[in-house]
């Protein structure tokens, strides 16, 4: 286990990361008016949008410095969402794997994912912004669920954009938000999954930009979503952190790892332990969607960072199991931690994902999102390994799989 | 329309811009038809029957898989070119090929042009003769990399305002737009509108304040009437949406020909 020299047992989950002197930037920080993380990010918008996301940057750096925002915002996710949730110690995995695994119980979090965390967040925000009404996409309908929910609590409009091929194979989490009073668009349009959605919430946000904003679920974007959404999520980070220091007798743990789609559970848990920690960190994307792995710098979604495309720059359509990690570029956050080499970015396959989902349901009673399943995937397939027999693991379990149930019974029953 | 802002100096007017102002000095609004290219097998046809019908310029777009800005009519045009194998270099090598007497601008997502690099592509350009770019999803603080290699290859980069756009920066918005500055009609993606938005002739009026360059309209201006009324406070317009359907309806050159014929008799009557 490693430990950060000079930090103490019990550090505070204070929202400004620790450690470092004063003159050297954070490694996960602010990343200005330009929204540069390294030579990634920006803001690659139609110039209609343009003062939008202006609106939406001044308006979040005014309310992360108000201390009345981060206590309605803990409060919320405290008396409503269930925060903080666990940290579990896997005993029986643990065994079977050679390594200690700790689970970030993110699957506890209302609505079942960390992804209450950004929207309510963004819709504290979008209150004081003045905006009635929230719009936003999904792919699993993790995030989608999640928006309907803070908009069903604060009394707002919802308009949640799914792809037509996602609205299928997550047909509860469409009837979700149907319950929650949130009207859902399928989108017919291109791959029909999770960048088609992307598309257009972005085309529908241009042309209601006055009363709307755009709840956009992860680290991606124009500038200032992918800073924004990091930093409502490093609760899970700076929660964590604490929690493992507690369990670990002051140490931290030696590996810490999560599923990465656009890649905000990443963020937030990673946020915790870039800075404060020398843990090392790792992402685990679907083969099928590898933007880190496989793809290539580019300019999408308003921002620059690694996507799957062509030799001509077309956009290749990613493909996974889970809808939610059926994304062809990831937050450019990410594109930074690994050019730094911060974090670590690896890919796991469908095969192993379904064995892993399995696995975590044998043997500690868990069964987790498939999105999730990916990073209990790749340490599976890293003990003993990558990740040497006796090595403590925290991995972010992101989200829980009921919504998973179904398509998982179809696919070993062999009817997909 | 003119105003009494000296004209932007420091780089040489180039042909898109110096043909834009002449015919608008000389009395005439302006008319830039928008054509997907690869559309179809008869796409060139097509180009040189607009330039033959009375457009100024023509907007040739080079279609991308993530068309963001566009509404169902360029989202189905940009799909059926890519289904036929259309590239970015392939519709600059065809376009090398004519010479259809007005300035082209290639239309396209900024990703195109970054996996394409810079200089080779704003180079390409150039030598397939055409005069402008408008790069819609690269707003003016993303814009310098690109711009720079674009003015150094004789190609201008066209800048749009968006009804949303405050004032100050509309100022720093034209300053850096070359060729004409691309004024948003409306609030929205492209696609025809029964009713032509207040918003187009008031960012019109605001641009044409702040600028001598030539001001276009463009998204949400279809018929020949609502190109006329903005043209009342604009210097010219850009169809898209309406020409590129009659052409997905099978209109074909003859009935794109029509189409813009029918655009210009309105802007010359106004």
């Amino acid at each position: 286990m490693t430990t950060e020299p000079g930090v103490t047992k019990g550090a505070t989950t204070s929202p400004t990361p620790e450690g470092g002197s004063p003159s050297v930037p954070p490694i996960m920080g602010d990343p200005g008016p330009s929204g540069r993380f390294g030579g990634f990010g920006g803001r690659f918008v139609p110039e209609s949008l343009v003062p939008a996301c202006a609106e939406v940057e001044a308006a979040f750096r005014s309310a992360w410095v108000d201390p009345a925002f981060h206590d309605e915002f803990r409060n919320i996710l405290h008396h409503y969402g269930g925060r903080p949730t666990p940290v579990t110690e896997c005993a029986r995995l643990s065994q079977e794997l050679g390594v200690r695994v700790l689970l970030k119980r993110e699957d506890l979090a209302h609505t079942g994912s960390h992804k209450i965390n950004n929207v309510i967040g963004q819709a504290l925000l979008a209150i004081r912004m003045g905006k009635k009404r929230l719009i936003a996409e999904t792919g699993a309908g993790q995030h989608g669920v999640a928006t309907a929910t803070a908009a069903a609590l604060f009394g707002m409009e919802c308009v949640v954009y799914m792809g037509e091929v996602d609205t299928e194979r997550q047909e509860l989490n469409v009837f979700r938000m149907e319950l929650l009073g949130a009207e859902v668009r399928p989108v017919s349009s291109g791959s029909r999954t999770l960048k088609d959605a992307v598309n257009e919430a972005l085309r529908e946000w241009v042309a209601s930009v006055g009363e709307t904003h755009y709840c956009l679920g992860s680290v991606m974007g124009p500038h200032p979503f992918p800073w924004m959404v990091r930093e409502f999520q490093r609760i899970i980070g700076d929660e964590a952190r604490s929690q493992c220091r507690e369990l670990l007798d002051g140490a931290d743990p030696d590996v810490v790892v999560a599923c990465a789609g656009g890649g905000s559970n990443a963020a937030g848990i990673f946020a915790g332990f870039a800075d404060a920690t020398r843990s090392e960190l790792v992402a685990v994307e679907a083969a099928g969607g590898a933007a880190l792995s496989m793809g290539i710098p580019g300019v999408l979604h308003g921002m620059h960072s690694a996507l799957l495309q062509d030799e001509a720059g077309q956009i290749l359509e990613a493909s996974s199991i889970s809808a939610g990690l059926d994304y062809p570029g990831i937050g450019p956050e990410h594109a930074h931690l690994a050019e730094l080499g911060r974090a670590r970015y690896v890919a796991a396959d469908d095969a192993e994902v379904l064995d892993a989902f399995q696995l975590l349901a044998r043997t500690e009673g868990i069964i987790p999102a498939l999105e999730s399943a990916h990073a209990i995937a790749w340490v599976a397939a890293a003990s003993g390994a990558e990740i040497p027999s006796g090595s403590t693991v925290l991995i972010n379990l992101s989200g829980r799989g009921d919504k998973d149930v179904a398509q998982v019974r179809d696919i070993l029953r062999g009817r997909a | 329309m003119s105003s009494d802002r000296p004209p932007t100096t420091g780089y040489l007017p180039g042909l898109l811009e110096s043909t834009l102002r002449a015919r608008r000095d000389a009395g005439h609004k302006l008319l830039v038809p928008y054509l997907t290219g690869g559309l179809d097998d008869q796409w060139l046809v097509t180009l040189e029957a607009l330039a033959g019908s009375g457009a100024d310029a023509i907007e040739v777009g080079i279609p991308f898989s993530d068309p963001m800005i566009d509404g169902v009519t360029i989202q189905d045009a940009s799909r059926r070119a890519l289904e036929r194998g259309t590239t970015p270099d392939g519709i600059l090598a065809d376009l090398s090929r004519v010479d259809v007497g007005v300035p082209l601008v290639v239309m396209t997502y900024y990703n195109l042009i970054f996996r394409a690099g810079h200089a080779r592509i704003a180079g390409l350009m150039s030598q397939s003769g055409v005069s402008g770019a408008i790069i819609p999803d690269l707003p003016l603080e993303e814009v310098g990399p690109w711009a720079d290699a674009a003015d150094r290859a004789g190609v201008a980069t066209v800048l749009l305002v968006a009804p949303s756009t405050p004032l100050d920066r509309i100022g720093r918005i034209c300053e850096r737009s070359r060729g004409f500055v691309y004024a948003v009609g409306r609030m929205g993606v492209t696609g025809e509108q029964k009713v032509l938005a207040e918003s187009a002739r008031q960012v019109a009026e605001r641009v044409s304040g702040a600028t001598d360059l030539p001001v276009c309209v463009g998204i949400g201006v279809s018929t020949p009437e609502q190109a006329a009324t903005v043209c009342e406070v604009a210097d010219g317009v850009v169809v898209g949406s309406a020409l590129v359907r009659r052409l997905l309806e099978g209109g074909g050159p003859e009935g794109a020909a029509a189409f813009v014929s029918s655009l210009r008799r309105a802007l010359d009557a106004g």
